[in-house]
Order: structure tokens, then C-alpha cells, then sequence
């Protein structure tokens, strides 16, 4: 879904209804609704620079997140201003991304999620055990949201504003990181990374760049977290928040531009829904992956569209659309489903654990028995 | 100088070695046909002077310039291109964009992230004369999906010429093709300009003994012999080892 | 130096608990390639279940109940591992969200059941003295969890090098495509090994109840410790497991005693450390 093949009336329209979400949603109760949804669409964003582009799954970046949002807070505390709290936690963010990226880059596939889910449980107990510090489970308060330009954030509607002018910011960062040069490397060393290596790509260093502005993002969405409950507690940083934010990428289509935006509201409603009529969101969110991995494994969007067109033709018995495979695709270069949950190409036992560099100079499959 | 010499390259895997002590000399503008039998090492051989593998022991010097240490990405800037037996292509992407992902590989163009790929003509516009030397053009826009194998062969050539490399390194180019495809494929690497050094792994003898103007044989990880084609055929070991006879 | 003693004691019988958790999980890893994400709430429910069984209610005899919450949840996880996880075979990441969203229903149903105060059962009543010796006390259910880490790691050693069943893990372990090329039934082992994993988790649950009790977030808790066990031992390697969890062991009692606000990152420490300079684990196979 690039926003160059969207017709240009479909943009000016979706724009319209953003900018005017005030005005017709009225209740001040919904507008920070619909402000959460642009701040969770931020960091589903920034998920999917990782796990839609890169083809690396993370699930520490709830601790990414939540690093941003406590270092504003405390550095608040402390008494500094807002824009160099700001500043500082922009900073420590990258800072983060960075040692999460050399150490977690030492694996692809699912040794870098096991990696990134330890170092996001790292986080989770420094912001849960360390009390003198994070004051443990009551978490951080704030006085105040910051005023940009002399602007008051108090009000819904204006927290509004501001975060919408975020989010487009971030969307079109990764609309130009979609389209570029380097959002091309980045897919390259997700299909084929080796390949890339041979055609003189620096392969880890992509991806180390990768994960720094996926980072970056997070900073941003974690602040805007912040300043939006004026509180932050270790439960942002924990495993279910790294899910959470999986499932928004996963359930919106990876790799797409909107499709984060699209789960960010999905989830975001649910959670607030599910919430208002039972106690139990984990439960749901729980219940949610399985029935997504048993049912729609290319995803709740794509899936939901299967699911329809199969009840069609069951139960109306519409006839089928014809399929389009067309003949000579040979089934070398496997390109079938490419959703996050297809399956990732088979890896030798040994390279789990083992990264792009040394470890990945294996013998090809052409080298001899 | 000569443009690729290869000193005493060794490659165990386990206790397997795979590349035992191998010698290669290739000079400039020279086209070399190694052949063996299944399992010689050929493949092995090319992963060791690409740098996909690291060799255990030996020499590689590229041009004058010893590479043996240099990263698999740096051998491909200092002009070094190769393409694979088994196809290794970006399959989410058009013809073209493969085209121009090994093109970008050797840009520095390749780390913007704010410009727009598509619009970047000169990377289009070369990428698109690339295709229409291996007769692709038309198709270019055509998703990798929906191309049959022989096409697929000459993008993975496609991908390795315009890299304009010196030494061009060739793995089974004719595999699992149909005699059609082999003819048009031999055009292709015929109107390779004569400059580039190419290096191709043939298992299959017959297929490309008028391609080459030396000849080395691979056997176990060694070399068995080498020499004009003549030669090697001549050669009683190669019937020995290969033709067997 | 009695306090040292006693850290030392409780350290190595909760590097024993942590071995009966991740020998488990590093089989079911090596093995299967499966990131089960559910591990830590098979310790949690298997001690659930064996709180449960000890409720006067039902009576039972600790050790019964630690043997029967170990049977009960290999039955569960064997068949978690046949009806859910065997459909997903090679999609890691699928399997990783499922075993994910399963966790999150267990600790959930959990928190229901069982509500959120914590369960500690009474540690068996032929353990519950001390034990004296050169004028220091060690108590004696601890040392038992130690002889009982042990037994199971010289079973586990023996199953896994001795016996035919071990020599097919193995070789599935080694390469499952080959594996099923001559003739073992790989799928029917998975199973096997998945049962057993989830089996030794839960036994391990219970044994540890006495010690750690049974509280909400004791899943998620333990899980992140059978992560960072594995890795800094290698994948599918007993003796890596072995050596990581007393490891871990050590550094998770020490580090509470002597930096309890960062004991917690403590314990990551060997595992960035083993992550640079050897991404395969203390006892992974190389890459070669």
C-alpha cells in the first residue's frame, strides 16, 4: 500500500478526518482515544522498520519505549526543562537501540528475538527492582505536559493536534524510508541476505542502522506516551507490551506503510472495548494471537478477507474467482505467502545462535557433501 | 599481472577437505572453465575467493592486491561478481529492481534514505540496458514470481554484468536449461566484452569446452590438471577422473 | 562466612531448580527449534496443580504431587505440542506468537483460579529439619532439591548418551531432515521430548514451591532464566544447561544480597558477555 499508488482524493480525505477528529468526536474521553491510537501507530511504526523491512522480530522494544518515557520522567523530576528532557531521552533511547543492536545482531531469526525478549526483560526489572531509581511498581508521575512554541497540551484536542502532527511526521519519514535507496537495502537483506553481502552490501551495518531508527521512533512514541498519561510504570516495558505492539504490526500487514497504523487502531479499540467489559485484556490478547496463528496466519487484515471470501462462497455458493498463478513460476524462488508467519527459510541447526558475520560463512548448498 | 590468483586455498568442513591446496593463475581478459565431477569443490572454490567462505589456509590476490582478508562485500567493490548455480534472486521484487539492487550494492547512493529509488534514473536506465543484453527488457517490470527459470538464469547474469566487474565468476550458468536457452546463453556470455575475466564452473563438459581458452581440472579439492583444452582432453587422467572411461 | 555459606547453599539449589526448568526448554530448543515461550508458564501451572493436589482437600503427599503435576502437564503439553504446534512446523515465528498468546491465557486463567495472593506450600515433613556439619546449618530440603537436580541431570545424561531413544534425539538434534531419512520418526520424538520438557518444568514448579512459592508472574519471571540459561550454555546442550543454571544460580542469590536493586540486570551480564564473544553458547556446538 504506497502511498504513490493511493489515489491523491483518498489521502486529502483520510487528512481531512484526522485533522477534524475533535471536532466530530466531541467527548474529550475519545480524543485521548484517538491520540493513544497515533502514538501506539508511531511505535507500531517504528516495530515495523525491524520486523516488516528487516525481517527481524523484536520483542524488547516495549523496553525502548519505556527507556524514553522514564528518562524524560526522571530527568522532569530532577528538574530539568522540558526540551532537554526531551533531549536526554531521545539520547538514551539510541543509546539503548544501539547496544541492543550489536547484541542482538549477533543472531538473525529467532536467536534475535530470544535476544532482544531477555534485553527487554533486562529493562522490565530495572524499571521494576531498581526502586531508588524508577520507584519500582508505582511508577513515575510528571507535573506537566510540555508546551511547545508557548502552546498548552493541556486540553485533549490540543495533545490531539500535537500528536497527529508527530504521527505524519513519522509517517512520512517511513513513506521517504519506504521508497528509498536504503528502505530497499534493508528488504534486500531481509530476502537474501547473503546475496547482498556478495553484491557489496554491508549487511549488519543495514541492519544496525535499521534498528537505531527503528529506536529513534520509539523514543519518539514513548515521550509522546508520557506526556500523554503524565505517569509511566514498568508495565510499558513489559513482555506483554512487546506483544502488544507485535500484534498491532502483524495484525495491520508487515512491511506495508499503513498496515501498523491500521493494527495500532485495531488493537488500541479492542484493548479499550474489551477492557470496559471484562477485567481480563490479557486473556484476550492471548486468545487473539492463537486464534490468529490457527486461522489467519497471513495476518487479521489480509485474513479477514479469506475468511469473508471462503464464508461467500460456502454458504452464498458465489462463484470462485479464478486464480492468476500464472505458468513457469518455478517453485525455486519460494515466494508464497509473505506475511510475517511464513514460515522463514529452514536454518542449519548451528545458526540459530550465529550472526551475519563470521558465523554465516557456511557451506552453500552447492558445496560438496 | 596476472587478474586473479589463487595460492595453496584450503577448506576443510569437519574433517572433510573440501579445497585442498588449490593453485589458479587467471590472467586478464582470460576465459577459464573449471570442471569436475559432482562434490570436486568447484562451488566451494568460488565461496572461498568471493569471501562467503573463510579460508583456512592460501592466498587470494585479486589484480595485484591481496584479498584473503578483505570482507565479502569489499571483494565486490574492488570488482569482483558472481553469480550463483542455485538461483539466489529477491523474489518480492520486479526483474528490473533486482537489476538495480546489485547496481545500488556498488553506490553510495545505497545508505540514502530519503530519495526515491525509482526516480533515480541513471540507476534505472543502466539497470534497463543490463536487461536488454540478456534479451529482458520487455519484461522488465515483471515480478520475479511470474518468470520462468531461464529468465531467471539471465538475471542472475544480468545481476553480475552490471556490476562491470573485472572478473566475472560464473557457477553452472547453464544449469537446468533447454538447448534453446543454452544457445542464447552462450551468445550472451560470448558478447561479454573482452576485457572482463571470466571464470565459469561447468559440470557438464560438453556443454562449454568451446567457451574456454584454459582449462583446469578439479578432482577431490585438487587440481588434477590444467592446460589448453586440447590438453585437458587429451590428458589421461582427465578421462580417468571425469569421462570415465 | 556462615551467610556466605548459606547464599552458596541456596544458590546451588536454585541453580538445580533452574536446571529441571531449562534442560527442558534447551531440548525442546535444540531438538524441535521451538522457542517455547510457554515454559515459564509450565512452572507455574505444574506448581499450581501441586499446591492444589497438597490442599487438605485432597491430601496428597508432596512428592505424589509433584510427580502427578509433572505427569498432568506432560499430557498437556504433549498435546499442545500434536494439535497446535506440529501444524506450524518450521514457521518459528508463528510458533513464537502462539506459545506467546498461550502464556498469556495460562497466567490469566491462572490469576482467576487461583487469585493473586501467593501459595506456598510446606516443604515435605521428612525434610524440614537441618542438617549440621563443622558447626554450620544447612537445611535439609534445599541440599534434597540439589541431590534432586542431580539425579535428574545423570537420568537426563544417561537417557540422552546411552539409550536408543537418546541416540535418536541426537541425531535429530544433529539434523532432523536426516533423522527422518533413516527411518526416525521424528514428529512422534518431537512430541516425546515436548512432554517430557514440560513434564520436568512442572515438577520443577513444585519442587521449587517451598522456596519460591506460587505467585502471578512466576511465569513470566522464570521464562527470561531458561532463556538466558540457554544461551549461555548452547542450544540442545545438557551439560551447557547444567553449567548456565548453577551460573545464573549463583549470580541470581549473590546479586540479591549484595545489589538487590540491580540483581535482575546482573544476571544478563554473562549473557551479553557470552554474546559477543561466543554467540553459540559456553557448550554450543561451533560454527565450523
Amino acid at each position: 500500500m504506497k502511498a504513490s499508488s493511493t489515489p491523491r482524493a483518498a489521502v486529502v480525505a483520510a487528512l481531512l478526518a484526522l485533522m477534524t477528529v475533535p471536532l466530530w468526536v466531541g467527548n474529550s474521553y475519545y480524543v485521548d482515544v484517538a491520540s493513544q491510537i497515533l502514538l501506539f501507530a508511531v511505535f507500531a511504526l517504528a516495530l515495523n522498520v525491524l520486523a516488516g523491512y528487516a525481517g527481524l522480530v523484536s520483542l524488547g522494544h516495549a523496553g525502548l519505549f519505556a527507556i524514553s518515557g522514564y528518562t524524560a520522567a526522571l530527568m522532569l523530576q530532577a528538574g530539568f526543562p522540558h526540551a532537554t528532557a526531551a533531549a536526554g531521552a531521545v539520547l538514551a533511547t539510541l543509546v539503548t537501540s544501539a547496544v541492543f543492536a550489536v547484541l542482538a545482531l549477533r543472531a538473525t531469526g529467532i536467536g534475535f528475538l530470544m535476544i532482544t525478549l531477555a534485553l527487554g526483560q533486562t529493562l522490565w526489572g530495572i524499571a521494576y527492582r531498581w526502586v531508588n531509581l524508577t520507584n519500582g511498581d508505582n511508577g513515575v508521575n510528571i507535573a506537566a505536559r510540555p508546551a511547545p512554541f508557548g502552546i498548552s497540551l493541556a486540553g485533549a484536542p490540543s495533545f490531539y493536534y500535537a500528536t497527529l502532527v508527530v504521527f505524519l511526521l513519522a509517517l512520512a519519514a517511513m513513506a521517504a524510508f519506504d521508497r528509498s535507496p536504503f528502505g530497499a537495502s534493508l528488504r534486500g537483506t531481509r530476502d537474501q541476505a547473503r546475496r547482498m553481502t556478495a553484491l557489496g552490501y554491508n549487511v549488519w551495518l543495514i541492519r544496525f542502522l535499521a534498528f537505531l531508527f527503528s529506536g529513534f521512533w520509539c523514543s519518539v512514541a514513548g515521550l509522546l506516551y508520557l506526556y500523554n498519561k503524565q505517569f509511566i510504570s514498568p508495565q510499558v516495558s513489559a513482555l506483554q507490551a512487546s506483544a502488544e505492539v507485535l500484534l498491532m504490526v502483524i495484525s495491520g500487514g508487515t512491511a506495508t506503510l499503513l498496515g501498523p497504523v491500521a493494527g495500532a487502531a485495531i488493537v488500541v479499540i479492542m484493548k479499550y472495548v474489551v477492557s470496559a467489559y471484562v477485567v481480563r485484556w490479557n486473556l484476550v490478547l492471548g486468545v487473539i494471537f492463537v486464534a490468529i496463528i490457527s486461522f489467519m496466519p497471513e495476518g487479521l487484515v489480509p485474513g479477514s478477507v479469506r475468511i469473508w471470501g471462503f464464508a461467500r462462497r460456502r454458504f452464498f455458493a458465489l462463484p470462485r474467482r479464478r486464480g492468476t498463478v500464472r505458468e513457469g513460476a518455478q517453485p525455486q524462488a519460494r515466494c508464497g505467502p509473505t506475511g510475517p508467519l511464513a514460515g522463514s527459510a529452514p536454518q542449519p541447526p548451528d545458526q540459530v545462535w550465529g550472526g551475519e558475520g563470521k558465523d554465516s560463512r557456511k557451506p552453500s548448498p552447492g558445496a560438496p557433501p | 599481472m596476472t587478474a586473479l590468483t589463487v595460492t595453496g586455498l584450503t577448506k576443510s568442513f569437519g574433517g572433510l577437505r573440501v579445497t585442498n591446496g588449490v593453485d589458479l593463475a587467471v590472467e586478464p581478459g582470460e576465459r577459464r572453465l573449471i570442471i569436475g565431477p559432482n562434490g570436486a569443490g568447484k562451488t566451494t572454490l568460488f565461496n572461498l575467493i568471493t569471501g562467503e567462505l573463510a579460508s583456512d589456509a592460501g592466498k587470494i590476490v585479486l589484480f595485484g592486491q591481496d584479498i584473503t582478508r578483505a570482507p565479502c562485500r569489499r571483494r565486490a567493490h574492488l570488482g569482483l561478481a558472481r553469480t550463483y548455480q542455485i538461483i539466489t534472486l529477491f523474489p518480492r521484487d520486479t526483474i528490473l529492481r533486482n537489476v538495480v539492487l546489485a547496481l545500488l550494492g556498488l553506490s553510495g547512493l545505497r545508505w540514502n534514505p530519503v530519495v526515491d529509488l525509482a526516480r533515480q534514473r541513471h540507476l534505472t536506465v543502466r539497470a534497463r540496458e543490463a536487461l536488454a543484453l540478456v534479451g529482458l527488457d520487455r519484461v522488465a517490470d515483471r515480478p520475479l514470481t511470474e518468470t520462468s527459470y531461464g529468465e531467471r538464469r539471465r538475471v542472475e547474469i544480468a545481476m553480475a554484468m552490471v556490476q562491470n566487474p573485472k572478473v566475472l565468476l560464473l557457477d553452472e550458468p547453464f544449469a537446468g536449461l533447454s538447448i534453446d536457452e543454452r544457445r542464447d546463453v552462450r551468445q550472451l556470455l560470448a558478447a561479454i566484452p573482452p576485457d572482463v575475466t571470466i571464470v565459469m564452473i561447468e559440470h557438464n563438459m560438453d556443454v562449454a569446452l568451446d567457451f574456454a581458452d584454459r582449462i583446469t581440472l578439479l578432482h577431490f579439492g585438487e587440481v588434477i590438471v590444467e592446460g589448453t583444452r586440447a590438453e585437458v582432453v587429451a590428458d589421461p587422467r582427465t578421462r580417468e577422473v571425469y569421462l570415465g572411461e | 562466612m556462615t551467610l556466605w555459606l548459606t547464599l552458596a547453599v541456596n544458590s546451588i539449589a536454585f541453580g538445580g531448580l533452574l536446571f529441571l526448568l531449562s534442560a527442558g526448554f534447551s531440548l525442546i530448543f535444540g531438538l524441535m527449534r521451538i522457542p517455547n515461550l510457554m515454559h515459564g508458564s509450565f512452572f507455574m501451572l505444574g506448581a499450581y496443580f501441586g499446591v492444589t493436589l497438597m490442599l487438605p482437600a485432597v491430601g496428597a503427599n508432596f512428592w505424589i504431587a509433584a510427580l502427578a503435576s509433572g505427569l498432568a502437564m506432560a499430557l498437556i503439553g504433549g498435546a499442545i505440542e500434536r494439535f497446535l504446534l506440529r501444524r506450524l512446523a518450521g514457521k518459528e515465528l508463528a510458533q513464537v506468537l502462539l506459545t506467546l498468546g498461550l502464556s498469556f491465557i495460562v497466567s490469566d486463567l491462572c490469576l482467576m483460579i487461583w487469585t493473586g495472593d501467593p501459595w506456598q506450600p510446606a516443604s515435605p515433613a521428612e525434610l524440614r529439619g537441618v542438617v549440621r556439619a563443622g558447626g554450620m546449618i544447612f537445611p535439609l530440603y534445599r541440599l534434597a532439591v540439589v541431590a534432586i537436580a542431580i539425579v535428574v541431570a545423570a537420568a537426563l545424561w544417561v537417557m540422552v548418551d546411552w539409550t536408543r531413544l537418546g541416540a535418536m534425539i541426537r541425531a535429530g538434534v544433529d539434523d532432523a531432515p536426516m533423522a527422518r531419512v533413516v527411518g526416525i520418526r521424528v514428529s512422534r520424538l518431537f512430541t516425546l521430548v515436548f512432554a517430557l520438557g514440560a513434564a520436568l518444568a512442572a515438577f520443577a514448579g513444585v519442587v521449587g514451591a517451598p522456596i519460591l512459592s506460587v505467585y502471578p508472574g512466576l511465569d513470566s519471571d522464570m521464562l527470561p532464566l531458561a532463556l538466558i540459561v540457554v544461551i549461555l550454555g548452547g542450544t540442545g546442550s545438557l551439560l551447557g544447561a547444567l553449567v548456565g543454571s548453577f551460573v545464573i544460580g549463583f549470580l541470581y542469590n549473590f546479586g540479591q544480597a549484595q545489589f538487590p536493586d540491580l540483581a535482575y540486570v546482573i544476571l544478563f551480564l554473562p549473557m551479553l558477555l557470552v554474546l559477543v564473544l561466543r554467540p553459540q553458547g559456553l557448550f554450543g556446538k561451533g560454527a565450523s
